[in-house]
């Protein structure tokens, strides 16, 4: 019988030659993820009696849920953070407005296929986008993941979701993804590992990729994988290139690279292919459901369950006061691509405002580049430093009472952005700005 | 481990957010704070008349979203030690295991529990007994009564560490 992915993933990190679904394995995580968060975990691991991190090279720390600081208290905590890492020697730390955690570890190629990436952050699923086990964890026990460098995980069941025909004009892996959450439930993927295959998820571009693992986290899954394929070694490789060659640019320009890197960013790309991890053929699934990518259509998730699911057509007209593009979900280069081309040379409309974080600084600065931004900003729209933003309620653009937010992030639920009288719609990026512009939920196909 | 306490009974899909809600998890530091805004995005009259040892009592999918540890701390803090539900979000479920307060799954005896009435829990022979019936539960793993004996995962690697004399800090924050 062949082994899946959780099966095969879960066994390497366990030092097993096989493990089954069920089993429970004490495993040791690849890639270690804390983010503001990191101050408070320190204090539990310190209780632990312990001085030093087991594995301080396999850590990864980002400054993201509130940034630059919107006050004393988060500074004091940024403050704490900082000195942490500086005494534990963590080289993989990134400072204020770097971007959010899932897409920064991703940019700098610190998480790789087959990796087993243990996160205090819910959603950590996200890593399945580049082949490897994104798996959340609260604080306590990432502490103690610190002093131990192991943790007790229970091998999933693995679901296969296959997806047959390709994504129609004007529809998104954010509007799969809601497709399948809104059909199945929000705890239609509780405990499980999913597996995504078909012809529309290999079209899928790489941005669009990272959509579908980041919202499984809302369908309560263990973890999601999509495998690795060529496109995504050949993303990765120079960035893995560029973080252990410690390249000081922020963005890689290929073609103008010397020969000598050239070739060791082909080495790198074989050694990141041979410990992809692959399920076999004919692994066992505990259940499989198809899709058909040609039969979508805009989805949005209404108030206040992400499995509140309705077309597009059925919410339109709904007043909104605030659209807010970005997110570890849908906050990158092809996000705002596709707000931009919306709201070019128009204007947001009076009474509502367009709000746009991107989630890393190379995403802004390619936006930047390509002229995203200009557009943005000519239409009226205010642009965030990247980070989490409102996501959370945190700051930075959070709702007034009574006020209505579409946004491109992956949670609704009543009291995410701050307060319990307001109402949140989760739509693609193109939603959200056709939104914008026309100041109540709008088709994008009808605007571009 | 016997339990005994009156029931709060909610529905499926409840949520972090409102159990513990996200604005508060990096400026409430104090476990105490905590139990004061526990539910009140749900319900307002929790955290003023709930008593310790109450019991808490859901539908499916308890607890999902955020990894935030006091949607579990909140609870632990007001006096809840046993949650029974149809299921649990997972982040939650270790979450609970991990500090202590017991992560029970018995669909049926959700079904047959009334909010507001007494109820028995008898951890080591795995059963609820309530106004209409005994109900019977799967049993916990070694690892996790390992966890749940020692007061949680925290207080369990600080006697492995020989670390108990040190304070314990408080537990905050979570997404
Ligand atoms: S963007 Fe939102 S969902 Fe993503 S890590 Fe930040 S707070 Fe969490």
């Amino acid at each position: 019988m062949g082994k899946t992915f959780a099966e095969k993933v879960l066994a390497r990190a366990s030092g097993q030659s096989a493990v089954v679904a069920g089993q429970i394995v004490d495993a040791a995580p690849d890639v270690i993820l804390t983010h503001d968060n990191t101050a408070a975990i320190a204090r539990i691991f310190r209780a632990l009696g312990q001085a030093r991190l087991k594995h301080p090279e396999r850590h990864a720390i980002t400054l993201d849920h509130a940034v630059p600081a919107p006050n004393t208290q988060h500074a004091t905590n940024h403050a704490e953070v900082r000195k942490f890492v500086a005494e534990q020697g963590i080289k993989n730390f990134f400072e204020v407005g770097r971007g959010i955690c899932h897409q920064v570890l991703s940019e700098e190629a610190i998480a790789l296929p087959g990796d087993l990436v243990i996160g205090a952050d819910s959603h950590t699923p996200h890593f399945g986008w580049l082949g490897a086990c994104g798996v959340g964890v609260g604080r306590s026990e990432m502490a103690a993941v610190w002093a131990t460098g192991e943790l007790w995980l229970r091998v999933p069941e693995s679901v296969r979701i296959m997806v047959d025909g390709a994504l129609p004009f004007g529809v998104t892996a954010k509007d799969l993804a809601l497709k399948i959450i809104g059909d199945l439930g929000a705890d239609g993927g509780i405990y499980q590992s999913i597996e995504f295959s078909g012809p529309a998820i290999e079209a899928l571009s790489l941005d669009s990729r990272a959509v579908l693992p980041n919202m499984m986290a809302e369908f309560g899954v263990k973890n999601a994988y999509i495998a690795a394929d060529d496109k995504l070694l050949d993303w990765l490789a120079p960035r893995r290139w560029k973080t252990i060659s410690d390249f000081r640019f922020q963005i890689l320009d290929l073609e103008s690279l010397p020969a000598n890197a050239q070739s060791e960013i082909k080495n790198l790309k074989s050694q990141i292919q041979n410990r992809a991890i692959y399920p076999d053929p004919d692994a066992a699934y505990a259940a499989t459901h198809r899709f058909d990518a040609s039969a979508l259509e805009p989805l949005i998730a209404c108030p206040h369950a992400v499995d509140n699911v309705r077309p597009l057509s059925q919410v339109r007209g709904t007043r909104v006061q605030q659209a807010f593009i970005g997110t570890c979900t849908n906050g990158r280069l092809e996000d705002l691509a596709a707000a931009a081309a919306i709201v070019r040379g128009k204007q947001v409309a009076p009474g509502t405002r367009l709000l746009v974080i991107p989630a890393s600084s190379q995403v802004m600065m390619e936006a930047m580049q390509l002229g995203y931004l200009g557009d943005l900003m000519a239409a009226g729209a205010v642009i965030g430093t990247p980070g989490c933003g409102p996501c959370m309620g945190n700051h930075m653009g959070v709702p007034a009472p009574g006020e209505v937010t579409i946004s491109s992030a992956n949670r609704n639920f009543r009291g995410r952005m701050g307060t319990r009288d307001s109402e949140i719609y989760l739509a693609s990026p193109a939603v959200v700005a056709a939104s914008a512009i026309v100041g109540h939920i709008a088709d994008p196909r009808e605007m571009l | 481990m016997l339990f005994q306490g009156r029931v709060w009974k909610y529905g499926d899909a409840v949520n972090t957010d409102v159990i513990f809600p996200g604005k508060y998890t990096y400026t409430l530091t104090d476990p105490r704070e905590w139990a004061k805004h526990a539910l009140e995005d749900l319900d307002a009259t929790f955290a003023g008349t709930v008593q310790p040892g109450d019991i808490v009592v859901a539908g499916r999918n308890w607890g999902c979203g955020s990894s935030r540890e006091q949607a579990v701390g909140a609870l632990k803090y007001a006096g809840v030690k046993v949650i029974i539900a149809k299921s649990f979000a997972r982040i939650y479920f270790r979450n609970a295991i991990n500090q202590g307060v017991l992560p029970l799954v018995c669909p049926e005896a959700v079904d047959a529990i009334a909010a507001g009435e007494t109820i028995a829990v008898d951890a080591a022979a795995h059963t609820i007994h309530c106004a209409r019936g005994l109900f019977s539960f799967p049993p916990l793993s070694p690892t996790i009564h390992a966890i749940l004996d020692s007061g949680g995962l925290i207080p369990m690697l600080r006697k492995r560490f020989g670390a108990e004399h040190l304070p314990m800090p408080e537990i905050k924050g979570g997404e």
